[in-house]
């Protein structure tokens, strides 16, 4: 049952009914990484990946832990940069531009590509500001706007009729599952085109975790979305591309990469169909 | 069987054991601070007055109050603090958030800082009088003593503001730098916020610390026991007063007594005003 239906508000969720992304049959990458390595105190981690992320689709990193999934995530916003001893060669273009060209805004290139972690990260603020704080930074001060934004994102993740009446309560009062939508609410406030998620449902009981689910297919479309995933069938559900890594020595490598059906129903390279059979990994 | 049910007997006094102990070591210690209270109640309260506050003294301490002493040591805590506290926090941010943790820069500041956390108070006394009164020609005066305190409380603040930074979840600033936000923003709107109440804890320790220091303010700030002018005239601090009247002043160990009150009661005003600042700065920034 709706509960919009007894209240006569309009439709909670601004983002609409469930579309399919609809650049998946013509994909035009928007972010395209090439020979990509990345280095932890002068070992290897990562190595030589080369590979596009399509625009408005979902494409998931699968394969076992420490096969460099996250470490892969995290160049893409730089986020590497404050790991210490951390260095990243190669080229990753973002919109075709160099993120790594001196020129390049950090701060603007983190706006555009958002980020959500595995554990939920809420600040230890109210559920308002922690939606106002990066909205203020990025010079968004005016109240009304800020609110307007507030509403609709706790809208688009489904939040809005649980928190409205408490907006002012601490973040940290929020169940699991809860602060993750918030956090992804938070991502979202800042309006921007690609978001990185790191296993956002792992450490989410299996109903918060399927809300999140859900959340995420939602948003295909809007957004494009790179998501790590230790669960073999969410990649399923909701991919349309998946990239599976493995670990090699001590080197993450990619091993394929293409549809997600073609991958998890006749993938080309032998590591790929042991490990989504479970033989491996 | 049996062995089965001996053993669980041995575990179940070894917990009792354990239990007892730690109770018997919490209650030495409240007994402790009990103790001292009661006593220094039990000595002191008959001459506490309202003019023992407001009347400076007279007859070298028997005689009179301690309004000139407790100027002169709020003086000299003021401007050890007002030096201290600024050098001391941005010391601690720039450990934290800027300076590798095992980079050879914060070894050595780390290193310098523990062992002029060891150095007795005497020799900053001193350094304090070679340094400040003579060299910098400041004399002994209420200057000289809060800037003799001041390199004192360096180490006590600096360390437990680097522990209370360091305590903040590396995840608020992973989340603050995914979401656009400077490494500024995220200093001043989460992590200082986040580390206030170990920040508050620090102070108080250094204050503490201030108020009960005798030694480096012998050769500093004098024992002149007049009402204070400038910051440049001498003043006598509260512990250096009571250490004076219990030694010095033979009939002097009432108001001694009574002096000490004050300075516990100082100290657990001090105390109790701070740890509510501390929760009432949490709750504020949850709640705006």
């Amino acid at each position: 049952m709706n509960s919009n239906q007894h209240t006569g508000k309009p439709d909670a969720f601004t983002l609409g009914p469930l579309e399919e992304g609809p650049a998946c049959c013509d994909p035009q990458p928007v972010v395209q990484v090439r020979n990509l390595s990345l280095l932890y105190d002068g070992k290897i981690a990562l190595d030589k990946v080369t590979l596009d992320i399509y625009k408005g689709c979902i494409t998931a990193l699968i394969g076992p832990s420490g096969c460099g999934k996250t470490s892969f995530l995290s160049a893409i916003n730089r986020l590497t940069d404050l790991i210490p001893g951390c260095r990243v060669t190669g080229e990753i273009r973002v919109n075709n531009r160099d993120i790594h060209h001196p020129d390049t805004h950090v701060q603007r290139l983190r706006r555009q590509v958002g980020m959500v972690f595995q554990k939920p990260t809420p600040f230890p603020l109210s559920i308002r500001r922690n939606l106002s704080l990066p909205l203020n930074e990025h010079g968004i001060s005016n109240k009304t706007e800020v609110a307007a934004i507030t509403g609709q994102v706790l809208r688009d993740v489904g939040l809005w009729d649980e928190v409205h009446d408490r907006l002012d309560a601490s973040a940290l009062s929020l169940s699991g599952g809860q602060q993750q939508r918030l956090c992804i609410a938070r991502a979202l406030a800042l309006k921007p085109q690609i978001l990185l998620m790191d296993e956002p449902c792992s450490a989410l009981d299996p109903l918060a975790s399927g809300v999140v689910e859900d959340l995420i297919r939602r948003l295909r479309g809007r957004y494009t979305i790179v998501i790590v995933t230790h669960n073999l069938a969410q990649a399923r559900r909701i991919a349309n591309y998946a990239a599976f890594f493995w670990v090699s020595g001590r080197a993450g490598q990619l091993i394929e990469f293409g549809r997600c059906q073609h991958i998890f129903e006749s993938p080309s390279h032998e590591l790929t169909a042991a490990y989504i059979n479970g033989v491996r990994g | 069987m049996r062995e089965m049910k001996n053993i669980h007997t041995a575990q179940v006094l070894r917990e009792r054991a354990v239990q007892f102990l730690i109770y018997v070591a919490v209650l030495l210690i409240s007994a402790v601070f009990i103790w001292i209270l009661a006593d220094l109640a039990r000595g002191g309260i008959a001459h506490l007055s309202w003019e023992f506050l407001t009347e400076s003294p007279r007859d070298a301490g028997r005689a009179g109050g301690i309004a000139s002493i407790l100027v002169s040591t709020l003086l000299i805590l003021l401007v050890a603090l007002l030096t201290a506290v600024p050098v001391a926090w941005t010391s601690a941010i720039l450990l934290v958030e800027f300076v590798p943790a095992d980079s050879p820069f914060g070894k050595t500041v780390r290193f310098s800082l523990h062992v002029l956390a060891g150095v007795p108070s005497i020799v900053f006394g001193l350094f304090g009088n070679a340094f400040f009164c003579i060299y910098l020609g400041l004399g002994f005066s209420i200057l000289s003593g809060g800037l003799t305190l001041a390199c004192m409380l360096l180490p006590i603040l600096t360390s437990t503001a680097e522990a209370g930074l360091r305590a903040v979840p590396h995840a608020y600033r992973m989340s603050a730098s995914a979401l656009g936000m400077t490494h500024t923003a995220a200093l001043v709107h989460l992590i200082l916020p986040a580390a206030a109440p170990v920040l508050a804890a620090g102070l108080l320790l250094g204050i503490g610390r201030a108020l009960a220091e005798t030694a480096a303010l012998l050769f500093t700030s004098g024992y002149v026991e007049r009402m204070p002018d400038s910051l440049l005239d001498s003043g006598r601090a509260l512990a250096l007063h009571i250490f004076d009247l219990s030694m010095n002043v033979p009939g002097g160990d009432m108001p001694a007594y009574a002096s000490a009150l004050v300075l516990a009661g100082l100290l657990l005003c001090i105390n109790i005003t701070a740890m509510k600042f501390a929760h009432g700065l949490q709750r504020r920034k949850i709640m705006t």
